[in-house]
């Protein structure tokens, strides 16, 4: 081990271009992750706030909020047969006038009526105002200001930000329900709502004798398949376009640790058959093939991790520099981490492929001729 | 086993080591009996393809014999697997080797200390007697130079200070002058001669070299794998 160490501290250009493709392809990996977290947050960020047991839709609406529409009378149901707190969510997706940016330079808004507050969001604010996604901040929104929503150009005022609340790519403007029924009806006259019917409800099981996970099952048991009562998690698989999404960049993020393995083998492969010659020599004075393979897997291990930790900065500073809501880029301590075990398993897969040449090393070879 | 102290350091008998090749059967030592007593140096000298260097890799544990009896400082390790002979190459055996082959990103003491690391691990002892080796080698001032920074001359004793390193019953010297002229090569054999003799460890010194075996004890010549005294 500390031969192979040594060998990495006093030979570092013999490693550098294995190290300087890793750490591209572990920026690659890093960046492409934080690009699908990007996307998914900003698909899901507003759904998978919820602080709910369950999120109820009616039967037709496929987990739709613009489709689906809950009655008075099954809040009332639910509330008294199962003791548990529901608040009543809806959302309309508009563009909003920012003032100071041109007629036709909308901002992609989701505004949000809820009454129970979600996770990362306070509670409703004054009728009238919302809190607004920080991602707002990128099309020159700032606190205290007025957007004209949708094309009755409802006045919505700013009150503060929230993170990480988008929905559908649309940056969120939480607000009291009647702010938000008001934009609705205004805007939208097709889904116009009546007081009292929403979209959606979330429910909770806050001082309810109730198991969190049987929540979905004991609402949809009191209704006959009128309505779906989905986790947040099911919820959020049920956003059109997320499945996919996520399908999709996960290939391409294991075909990249996939290049990553192949890099490892094909470099120590070639390390390895260079240094046949002192392989033999070690292993004529007492060295066993196990060390000498420890030794090569210890100098991979070092090498991605050194490469993984450049990556880790460069998409970081990456990140910082990156103005919020310019793309949909989100990089997150889980992300780095896993990347980087990944590589690092990478690493130690791509190093097996040595393992055979190491085992053949002949300690004969060490004295001229083995004949 | 007998008493590693009165025991010779090598006692090989009758031993045979075949190849096969295609259908044929090649036969590189063919019935050697070889007794090296303690504190002997053997100079086995042979034209090329001789066998010789069959007969120190068998002697050595790199080889296993096809048939015969080849006994180390006492212990028999004609049927050791490569397991065992590993284990014994790191405590019984020395090797210096024809291209001396010194690890080139290791310092002198460092090259000598690699026998521990790769095997014993002892530490401090090892350490210490790295140090020792260095110094009675005339090394010490070179003992943190890499083997790019050191002469022919210098190489070659690191190169027996790590084949002495593990305090073997017996060293292996492969061609140990070839690389060098003949004033070089005659200082590096007193050099071994010294060494062997104020350790009182055999040496079996492979060359092709009539003008090596001066400093050896005794001269066994092999041709066609077969020894005559």
């Amino acid at each position: 081990m500390k031969v192979a160490l040594r060998e990495l501290i006093r030979r570092p250009g013999r490693f550098a271009t294995a190290t300087a493709i890793l750490t591209l392809i572990a920026i690659l990996l890093m960046f492409l992750g934080g690009l699908l977290d990007g996307l998914i947050r900003a698909s899901t960020g507003a759904v998978d706030a919820q602080d709910a047991d369950a999120l109820v839709f009616s039967e037709s609406s496929q987990a739709s909020f613009l489709r689906s529409r809950i009655e008075p009378d099954v809040r009332a149901t639910i509330e008294a047969e199962l003791g548990v707190d529901v608040g009543g969510l809806g959302v309309v997706l508009l563009g909003a006038r920012v003032p100071g940016n041109g007629p036709r330079d909308l901002a992609n808004v989701a505004v949000w009526g809820y009454e129970l507050a979600p996770r990362r969001v306070p509670a409703p604010p004054a009728p009238g105002e919302a809190w607004a996604d920080e991602i707002l901040k990128a099309d020159g929104v700032e606190i205290g200001m007025e957007l004209l929503v949708g094309p009755a150009r409802t006045p919505v005022t700013v009150a503060g930000w929230v993170e990480n609340t988008s929905y559908n790519g649309q940056a969120g403007l939480w607000t009291d329900v009647d702010t938000w029924r008001g934009v609705l009806n205004a805007n939208r006259p097709d889904a116009a709502l009546a007081d009292d019917v929403f979209q959606a409800l979330v429910v909770r099981t806050v001082d309810a004798d109730l198991a969190s996970g049987a929540v979905p099952d004991a609402v949809e048991g009191l209704f006959d398949g009128s309505v779906v009562a989905l986790s947040v998690s099911e919820a959020i698989d049920e956003i059109p376009g997320v499945t996919e999404q996520q399908g999709t960049f996960n290939q391409i993020l294991g075909v990249t640790v996939v290049i990553a393995l192949v890099v490892v083998a094909l470099f120590f492969a070639l390390l390895t058959v260079e240094r046949t010659a002192l392989y033999g020599v070690l292993k004529a004075v007492g060295a066993r093939s196990r060390t000498i393979f420890a030794g090569l897997v210890l100098q991979a291990v070092i090498v991605t991790a050194v490469a993984a930790t450049i990556a880790g900065v460069a998409v970081v500073l990456l990140d910082l520099v990156i103005p919020p809501g310019s793309i949909p880029l989100f990089i997150s301590v889980g992300r780095i981490v896993s990347s980087v075990v990944l590589l690092l398993v990478a690493a130690i897969l791509g190093c097996a492929f040595s393992l055979r040449r190491v085992l053949n090393v002949d300690p004969a070879s060490a004295l001229g001729s083995s004949q | 086993m007998t008493d590693p102290s009165s025991a010779p350091a090598l006692h090989m008998t009758d031993v045979r080591k075949t190849y096969r090749v295609g259908d044929d059967e090649v036969v590189a030592l063919d019935h050697a009996d070889l007794t090296v007593a303690a504190d002997e140096i053997v100079a086995l000298v042979g034209p090329s393809g001789s066998g010789k260097t069959t007969l120190c890799s068998i002697a050595g544990g790199i080889l296993s014999a096809t048939s015969g009896t080849v006994v180390v400082g006492g212990e028999e390790i004609t049927h050791y697997n490569d397991r065992e002979l590993t284990t014994f190459r790191q405590n019984q055996v020395g090797f210096v080797f024809q291209t001396v082959n010194l690890v080139p990103f290791l310092t002198a003491r460092e090259n000598l200390l690699v026998v521990d690391e790769m095997g014993r691990r002892e530490g401090r002892p090892a350490r210490d007697r790295a140090d020792r080796l260095l110094h009675e080698l005339g090394l010490s001032d070179r003992a943190k130079n890499l083997p790019g920074q050191l002469s022919g001359g210098q190489k070659q004793r690191v190169a027996i200070g790590r084949a002495l390193m593990n305090e073997p019953e017996l060293v292996l010297f492969d061609e140990p002058t070839s690389a060098l002229d003949t004033e070089l090569g005659a200082h590096v054999m007193e050099l071994i001669r010294s060494e062997m003799k104020a350790r009182g460890t055999s040496a079996i010194v492979v060359t092709h070299d009539e003008r090596i075996t001066e400093f050896c004890d005794r001269t066994v010549r092999i041709t066609d794998g077969v020894l005559a005294a």
